[in-house]
This record gives C-alpha cells, structure tokens and sequence, in this order.
C-alpha cells in the first residue's frame, strides 16, 4: 500500500489542526468501511415527507389517488430557503397525512403505494452544467431539491447565493466524516470521486470562486489516494486533515484549510468560503448527468447488532425498518437507534420512519453500547476536560451549571449561542454531565425570554402610541 | 415493527470511558510508591499516620453525607485521595490522632461544608494540615524525624548533614538552609547556626531518600515519576506543576540561593504536582491556570525567604485557592468567532 503523503505521486499536504480541542471516539467505521455501496429497492410504500430540509415546508403538489413516477414532484414551496421534494418510486399517491418523522414530531407526508415498475418520469433529461450562468445552476439545483447531504439538510441552492457584498473565494468539499461509524462519504469518495470533483466545478462555478479545495481526515488514506487521482485541475487542492471529532464541523473545517474564523453569528460566506458536503456534491454532478433529482442517497446502516452492515444507496421515504431488513435484521434487539452518528445523531423510538434528505446513517446500538446510567446527580468536578475539548473555546461546564440555574445574562456573557452542539463536552465529562443537553435548553430558552421581553415591548409601545394618537395600532 | 422499545436520548450516544474515580485511582496509583518507600524510610509510625489520615477524611465524608441525607460517595475514591495526600505532608512520627482529626477536618471542613464534591474552595488536604499546623504547632515542627539514613542515603557526607543539623535543630533542610541564610528570623537563634553546610550536598538525599520532612518529601524522584504518570495519563496537565516550579526556581535563584535545592527540597513538588493541581481549586481554562501557577510561585518565593516559616507551599496554595473564583471569572479563553474577550460585569 502506498503512503497517503505521497499518493499517486503527488504530496497531498497535512494541514496542521488550526483549532484546539475536540475528541478522539473510537471510530467504528471498520464495520462498513470496505463495503462497496448497495443499491437498495423501494419497499412496498415510501413515505415522503413534505419537510425534509431546513426552512419552509412544502406544500403537497399531488393529491389520494394521483399517478406520480420516479422524479415526480410531490412538494413545493414558494419560499426561498426550502427545496423540493420527489417521488422516489412509481405509484399512486395513498395518502397525504402525517407520519412521524425521525428528526422528531409528525410531518405531513406523501405516501406513495409503489407499483415496482420504476417508471422515470419523462419530463427529465441531462443537462449541461457548462451552458448555464450561475442562476441557471441554482434553479437546476434548487429544482432537484437539492439539499446539504451531509445531515444539516440545509437546502443547496441557497447556499449557491451568496449575496454581492460577499464575494467567495474558495469552496471547500467537506470529506472529513468525523462522525464515528458512518463511512458513505468515504465510500462515494472511493466510487464516485469523479462526480464529487465534477460537483465541485459546477458548486465553484456557480458562486464564481476561483478555488476549490477538497479537506479529507487522514484515517481515509485510501480516500485521499482516489481523491488524488481524479483531481486534475490546477483549481482544486487537495487536503489531509488531522483525524479528530468535529473536524468536519464547518467553522472548524473553514478555520483548519483557510486559517479563517467565521465570526460569532456569521456564516462562511462572510469569509469567503462555500462548504458543502463531498456526497452533496456528488449528487448535483449526478443530477446534471441524469436529469434524475435528489430521489436516493447513500446511507450507512450499521452497528454491532446488525447482521450485515452496509452502505445502501436507498430510495428517500424507504422506511428505517426496510433498510435494516436489507442489511440481514438485527442480531438482537437493539437498545437504541440513531438517525446519523453517535455523536450528535439523533435517536428514534420506532423503525417506522422514513429514510429522508438528511439521513446520512442508521445506527443501531446494542444495551451494552447505549446504557450509560447517571447514578446520581451530576457534579462537576471542574477537571477541564470539556473547556479543552470544545472547539469554540467555550466554557461548557459553566454554560451547562448556568443553564441549571437559569443565569440567563452568564450565559449571554459566556457566548452560549456560538455552541454548535458537537457534544465534545459530554462525551468527555468524567461526571457523566448532559452539558449540552443543558446548553441546548438554555439556548432555546434564553431565545423564548428574549422573543417575549421583544414582544412586551412592543405591546407597550403600542398601548403607548394608542392612548396618544387615537387609533391605537394593536 | 419493533417500535416503542428503544431508549430515546439526546446527543451524544457515546461516553468517553473516563470516570471521576478513574481519575482518582490514576492519582492513588502516582502517590503509591512515594507512599510505600516513605513507609519503608520512615518505619510502622508513617503507617500508623497514613491509616488515621485516611481514616478521617473517609469517616469525615460518610458522616457528613449521612448527617444531610445525602448517597454516600465514598466509592469514588475521592476521600480516600484526600486522606492519602493529607497524610504525606504530614510528620511520620506525628501523633495518630492528630493525624485522624486532620483528616476529618479536611472532608469536613475543607470539602462537605461546601457542598462536597466540585465545591470546595480549597484544596481540602491543605485545609486539614492548616488546621493541625496552627493547632499542634509543636507536634507538627517536632515530628520531623532523626531517623537514621539508610541505603542510598548512608552516606558520610549526609550522616555529618544528619548530625549538624540534629544538633542545631533536628530541622528540616529548608530549615536547616533558613538558618545558615538568615539567622535572625530563626526560632532558635543564631546560636544554633550549623556551620559548614552546603545546600548542594542535600541533592540527593532529598532526591533518593530524604529521612527529614514529611512522608510525601521522602523522594523527588518519585513524586516526579508520579508527575509524569499522571501527564502521561491525562489526568493532569503540565502547566501548573512546571511553572509553579519554575516560577520559584527562578525566583530563587534571583534571590542568590540555589534554586535546585528550593526545588527539591520541602513540600514543593508534591504540592505543584498533587496539590496545586487539584481541578476543583484550580482555574478551568489554560490562561488561567499559567497565572495561577504563577501566582503560586510568587507566593511560596515571598513566605519562604520573608516569613518566619521555612515553608511556603501550603499557604501558597491555600492562598491560590482563594483567587481561583476571580481568575476564572476574568480570564477565560476567547471564543470562537467572537473579538473580545468575554469580561465580567459586560454582556455582549
């Protein structure tokens, strides 16, 4: 085998870790690492839901009995920030309801009986990517419901548009996948590196940056090496980056390759850079090849209860129990199971969900793997360990213990809302403290005080401007 | 369909194997073989003083837990730490029940009053041997042993160090050294002035076996290797020990004294090693804890050479202990993104 630092005769250069802090989990990825993908069939019904993004849902396009095929619309909204959502099967339209969703709560759904006969919809053909303008590129994206598939869903389009006063000098491919277990981003960098680096001219050329780089934790030596070879032009760079959790959080990603900070309730196009996922971009290339929009994504379903884990490309609305039925059942019942990774996926109570957008893992973890008891009241013994690991610079311990106490001004002080809720400090407190869970909650809360104390406000100064100008304006 | 029967929690799933007695038992671990070879130099006296320390702070723990209704925690080995540090800054021959009242007051006082565990605002070790310091004065001076060197120890230079300074003052070194430096400040006069004694000729005794002080000063070396242990483990980190080292030794050597010897002698490293290093009464962020170390140094360097003590480490840090609220109210690391850094009284 051929060292990383020196793949296919080029020196991939290591970028040095610019941020401290983070953790190092056992990475479990060994599971699927070598698992080629694997096409998944449509079961029977796929449940579609209408938001499978963040921003506004959509509105269901078809109605109970309606005709959709492979690439059908099914939803739509009028709002910039949302994207559309596709039939990912031929069928006929059972229901228009909600249906649990596993990113919580019920979601309006549009479930599809599949016919099994696979017909494309015939209003969709290949497109050219080199014969548009950048707002040509952002409609075709936006219109294959493009979405952020590294698990944000956070919709594409919008961040193809970047406005004027910020202009973007470098996209940055986001292959790191530090989230222990997951491995379809490493394998569509093994299979489809070509597509990812054609994703990433037509990213590049839409928001008109001349610079593309591709950042690759260095435990994917094998990824790097494939990544190296597909790269061919002078544009786009490749690099290593130092292995450690969350090295693909996107202000610690944009901090290690660029040596940029995003400032504290700033976005990266205020710094000049376009992160995106490498499996989102290998999905835009995809669409422009096919004309087929986002209707499938890869998954990785795994954990040491299931019997065969795999990478499955799986058609969206395929529920949670048809893809641990394609990967062999499980060995035994699992104690808990996540959508996406250990560390900051989120846990279902029921397999009876639909694979989404965002779904980038199914994990399964046994009692011994997901029972952690907390004995007693949590202490903080004030170690530090979670003041090291976090990648903000942020004291987590005080910001959780603040939290406890409803210190509401401490935790403005301390910089609560830069938390991006990776979950360093947790895994690492010796205490077994749910620091972020606390900081979470203090964050929707500080946000429900202010939003009421913004609206108090105004009532008064409506009462106010009422009692002074006649017709009160309440 | 398997649904309803999975346990629902929020992120992250997976813990780090580290628990709060794990890192006790990395400590316990580093203090073992200091603890062993002080039994060993010393003899069944310093077992008698370990036992009734331990003792104490345990029974100190298990009662205040008790009187206030509380789960005992005494399975977490943190009393247990306490009792065992408490008794190596203790004399060997030191009376077993002064020893056990120290290590009562030590929980008592110094930890469960506050709240227990992640409370306390100083070290409760130290907060025990003050409370005897100041109580026993005399035990707590006397205790300090003349016994006879052995092994590595036996040599003819240290048996002549073993005898001035028994006929001076049956001292200490740092005592010892306190005299021939500034006779006027010592208890004792400068008629007790022992002559002809080099502070380098203490380096290794104090280094491979150090029959004076108290069980923990037994040997440098091992308390070091203990550091190194606990570096190596992650249980500690290395900017408060090194530079609280540091700090006095260079101090020191300003001062015009030999600043190995101030080092190695006296209760220095175990306290910049086990002592100043305790996470609850030391500053949470890096900034923090290098001027805390600091802080530490500048004080045991100012007790030392200006107070009547010979010693300084343990108000030094007990001291330190106090700032440590104000320190990591002041100096926290900038976040991520943010220009300033996040100020007291200020909201951003």
């Amino acid at each position: 085998m051929k060292r990383t630092g020196s793949a296919a005769g080029r020196r991939i250069p290591r970028l040095i870790p610019r941020i401290r802090g983070g953790v190092h989990p056992p990475d479990s990825k060994q599971l699927t690492a070598d698992k080629p993908i694997r096409k998944m069939d449509a079961p029977s019904t796929v449940v579609l839901p209408l938001r499978q993004h963040l921003g506004a849902p959509c509105s269901p396009t078809v109605g109970k009995g309606d005709r959709v095929l492979v690439g059908t619309v099914v939803g739509d909204a009028e709002a910039f920030v949302s994207a559309p959502v596709h039939s990912s099967v031929s069928g006929t339209v059972q229901n228009v309801a909600p249906y649990p969703h596993p990113a919580g709560g019920e979601v309006l759904a549009v479930i599809v009986e599949n016919d099994g006969e696979n017909e494309i919809d015939p209003g969709l053909s290949p497109r050219d990517w080199k014969k548009l303008d950048e707002d040509g590129i952002r409609r075709a994206v936006r219109s294959a419901g493009m979405v952020g598939l590294g698990g944000a869903a956070f919709p594409t389009h919008v961040k193809l548009s970047p406005p004027r006063q910020y202009p973007i000098d470098t996209v940055i491919l986001n292959g790191a996948e530090c989230e222990p277990f997951l491995t379809s981003d490493y394998r569509l960098m093994l299979e489809a590196a070509e597509e990812i680096v054609e994703g990433l001219r037509i990213i590049m050329k839409a928001v008109g940056a001349p610079r593309g780089v591709v950042a690759v934790e260095d435990n994917k030596p094998q990824a790097l090496r494939a990544m190296a070879e597909t790269i061919r032009d002078p544009a786009i760079e490749l690099r290593s980056l130092h292995t450690r959790y969350p090295q693909g959080a996107e202000k610690v990603l944009i901090t290690t390759v660029l040596g940029r900070e995003v400032p504290s309730g700033g976005l990266p196009m205020h710094v000049g850079v376009v992160v995106n996922n490498v499996g989102t971009a290998q999905a835009i290339a995809r669409y422009f090849r096919t004309g087929m929009p986002l209707v499938e994504r890869v998954v990785t379903v795994t954990g040491s209860v299931v019997r065969d884990p795999s990478n499955l490309l799986i058609p969206l609305g395929s529920s949670f129990a048809s893809a641990v039925e394609a990967c062999g059942g499980f060995s035994e019942t699992p104690a808990k199971v996540i959508m996406g990774g250990p560390m900051m996926g989120l846990a279902q109570y029921t397999l009876d969900v639909p694979v989404v957008k965002g779904t980038s893992g199914i994990l399964a973890l046994s009692s011994a793997e997901a029972g952690y008891e907390i004995l007693r009241e949590p202490v903080c013994i004030r170690c530090g360990r979670c003041v090291q690991a976090c990648p903000m610079n942020l004291i987590p311990n005080y910001l959780a213990i603040y939290g406890h106490r409803e210190k509401w001004a401490d935790l403005e002080r301390l910089h609560i809302n830069d938390c991006i809720e990776c979950g360093c400090c947790t895994y690492t407190c010796p205490t077994r403290n749910p620091i972020v869970q606390l900081i979470k909650a203090g964050k929707v809360e500080l946000e429900r005080r202010k939003a009421l104390v913004e609206k108090r406000r105004k009532d008064k100064a409506g009462a106010e401007q009422g009692e002074g100008g006649g017709d009160g304006g309440r | 369909m398997e649904g309803g029967r999975f346990i629902v929690s929020t992120s992250p799933h997976i813990r780090d194997p580290i628990t709060t007695r794990r890192i006790m038992c990395h400590v316990i671990v580093a203090l073992a073989p200091v603890t062993v070879y002080a039994v060993v130099i010393h003899g069944i006296h310093a077992f008698y003083v370990l036992v009734s320390s331990i003792a104490g702070a345990m029974l100190g723990e298990l009662a205040m837990q008790r009187g206030r209704g509380l789960p005992v925690t005494l399975d977490d080995c943190s009393a247990l730490l306490t009792g065992l540090l408490l008794a190596l800054t203790l004399p060997p021959q030191l009376h077993w029940w002064i020893a056990l009242v120290a290590g009562l007051v030590a929980t008592v006082l110094g930890k469960q009053i506050f709240g227990g565990l992640g409370h306390n605002l100083f070290n409760p070790a130290l907060v025990g041997r003050a409370v005897a310091f100041v109580s026993w004065a005399g035990y707590m001076n006397a205790g300090y042993v003349k016994t006879a060197a052995i092994g590595i120890a036996n040599t003819a230079t240290h048996k002549a160090i073993v005898k001035a300074v028994d006929v001076a003052s049956g001292a200490s070194p740092l005592a010892a050294m306190k005299i021939v430096y500034d006779p006027a400040s010592s208890p004792i006069g400068p008629g007790g002035v022992p002559h002809g004694i080099q502070a380098s000729s203490y380096y290794k005794p104090l280094f491979l076996a150090n029959p004076w002080g108290c069980l923990g000063e037994v040997s440098a070396l091992l308390l070091i290797l203990g550091g190194i242990y606990l570096l190596a483990v992650r249980v500690i980190g290395w900017r408060i020990p090194v530079i609280y080292v540091g700090t006095v030794a260079v101090l020191t050597s300003f001062t015009g004294r030999d600043p190995l010897f101030y080092t190695l002698a006296g209760g220095l490293l175990i306290g910049a090693i086990f002592m100043a290093t305790d996470y609850t009464t030391s500053p949470l962020a890096d900034k923090g804890k290098i001027l805390y170390a600091l802080g530490l140094g500048l004080v045991t360097w100012l007790l030392r050479f200006w107070s009547n003590n010979p010693e300084g480490v343990m108000f030094a840090i007990l001291f330190m202990n106090g700032l440590v609220p104000i320190i990591d109210r002041y100096i926290l690391p900038r976040t991520y993104g943010t220009v300033k850094k996040p100020r007291g009284g200020e909201t951003s």
